[in-house]
């Protein structure tokens, strides 16, 4: 039983789990939906091994990156093919799992789904179902600390992904091109750079940790900078999941010729 | 130009107490607290809150309203329609005294248990010299009221009475993160934040956030950057190695 209900402990003797009014429950509703559809989607898509690469534009779809399965075709390879071809081990199961790990010790994803999944607390002055509560003091929740280890690997996938949409410039002919899939391909890796740029971590490894900003006065510019994306850190998160699903689902629908890319140079 | 509203109010102590109902006139530009102080001067003389500024700067007012923990002396009558209950009830983290006053000791506990300001050693109280720019992260947090909304709605201590002891909250984490940041602070804060006031049972959902009346971003710019610190005390190798390498 939450204490906030508890008779026992002095407090005003007040039964209702909360007497708020307005619908504090529709934010981790919509959490669960949104959230929940992603990685529906994320998950079929990772293990669908089908409608990633469009070869004509070198379009590789960031679900993919990079494409080091035995099963992947020759030309979206960048980096090699040597992980077996197997139906239970995603293309770019060298990325897939830490761009997870990411996301899932985000300081903005951890507020999400610890209030929509978990319901600590479902919303704010509402009491949460749960009898005990330790945190992130303790095994697995500590493990949330790690976060930065997976900022600097989100940071080399990024620059992944920023090859990626820049090789799509070039057709397989060896030309220049541009269609509407190398816009949807920039504008994801843009959004991309500033979601792990506006990290809480990277504004405390780039200068949070100083005390003496005015010894430091390049980190500390850097610093506000990041400070400016990182008050934008939610907005961005959201972004970057519309982001990538857009230009994985618009690279699938081009690859599988449900329709063509629209070309505007080549 | 007035009317009439339908407040509820919590009326009794530690031994019981209920929601009392209260038919009460509301004019034009007033806050909850007016209401309040019209109910004493009215139909419940033996109403008590605790107040003194009226002006959203003391912190005394602090109340939840319809469930939500506020000031009442900044919350708009304006803000609720005609027609809407509008309930006031104590904080519920705390023990409660007598209808709308508790007691707020753990803060006060909490606050006793933060070592204060350490000036480095050979530096004496009027040699103190610091830039703007290394203070003014600080300056945000200052503008702390101590109206203890934000210790209220923490989940860490309102639905677990029994994390009390062992986590001091945010407003004091806080002051803690404060003192880290401290260009001329000489004390070592980051175990202490972690192993002796609780740092790790912040599961930063940012209510504490979510009601400040000063809008202090005490989540974002306190408690994570502070949980950051305590990384790169006890849980990051690659720091630990720079600091080894270029002796900081």
């Amino acid at each position: 039983m939450s204490s906030t209900t508890d008779m026992a402990a002095g407090r005003a003797q007040i039964a209702a789990r909360t007497l708020r009014t307005d619908r504090w429950w529709l934010p981790p509703l919509l959490n669960v939906a949104g959230l929940g559809a992603w990685v529906v989607y994320a998950t079929v898509r990772a293990f669908m091994q089908n409608w990633y690469f469009v070869p004509e534009y070198n379009y590789l779809t960031p679900f993919y990156s990079p494409c080091v399965s035995n099963g992947c075709v020759e030309q979206a390879a960048h980096f090699g093919r040597f992980l077996p071809d197997v139906w239970w081990l995603p293309y770019a199961a060298i990325s897939l799992p830490f761009l997870l790990l990411f996301r899932l010790t985000c300081y903005y994803y951890r507020k999400a789904y610890y209030r929509a999944f978990w319901g600590s607390p479902p919303a704010c002055a509402v009491a949460e179902p749960h009898g005990k509560y330790t945190g992130e003091t303790r095994f697995p929740l500590i493990l949330q600390n790690l976060h930065r280890y997976f900022f600097y690997i989100a940071a080399l996938i990024s620059l992944l992904n920023t090859y990626d949409a820049v090789k799509a410039f070039i057709k397989d002919d060896g030309s220049f091109g541009l269609g509407l899939g190398n816009i949807i391909l920039v504008a994801n890796v843009v959004l991309l750079w500033l979601y792990t740029a506006s990290c809480h971590s990277c504004r405390s490894i780039i200068g949070g940790r100083l005390n003496h900003f005015s010894k430091h006065p390049v980190r500390y510019k850097a610093w506000v900078g990041v400070s400016r994306l990182n008050a934008k850190h939610m907005q961005l998160a959201w972004a970057t999941l519309a982001s990538l699903a857009i230009t994985d689902a618009y690279v699938m629908c081009v690859s599988a010729g449900w329709f063509s890319d629209l070309r505007i140079v080549g | 130009m007035s009317h009439w509203h339908h407040f509820r109010v919590w009326r009794g102590d530690q031994g019981g107490g209920k929601l009392e109902d209260y038919p009460v006139e509301v004019n034009e530009g007033e806050v909850v607290l007016d209401i309040i102080h019209r109910l004493q001067q009215t139909e419940a003389n033996d109403l008590a809150c605790r107040w003194n500024c009226k002006a959203g700067k003391c912190g005394s007012c602090s109340v939840e309203i319809n469930g939500k923990p506020r000031l009442a002396c900044m919350t708009r009558m304006s803000t609720f329609a005609d027609d809407e209950v509008v309930t006031v009830t104590p904080l519920r983290t705390f023990p409660v005294i007598r209808d709308l006053v508790t007691d707020v000791e753990f803060n006060y506990v909490k606050a006793r248990e933060v070592p204060a300001f350490a000036p480095p050693e050979g530096v004496a109280p009027g040699e103190y010299r610091m830039q703007q720019v290394d203070v003014e992260r600080s300056q945000e947090f200052r503008k702390c009221i101590e109206c203890y909304l934000c210790q209220n709605t923490c989940h860490a201590v309102r639905d677990h009475e029994e994390n009390k002891e062992a986590f001091s909250g945010p407003r004091y984490l806080m002051r803690i993160a404060e003192l880290d940041m401290h260009p001329l602070d000489a004390a070592d804060r980051k175990d202490m934040a972690q192993d002796d006031h609780g740092l790790g049972y912040c599961n930063i959902t940012k209510c504490c956030t979510e009601v400040c009346p000063e809008h202090i971003k005490i989540t974002d710019n306190a408690l994570i950057p502070m949980k950051e610190r305590v990384v790169d005390r006890k849980y990051d190798p690659i720091v630990w190695l720079g600091n080894k390498l270029f002796r900081r």
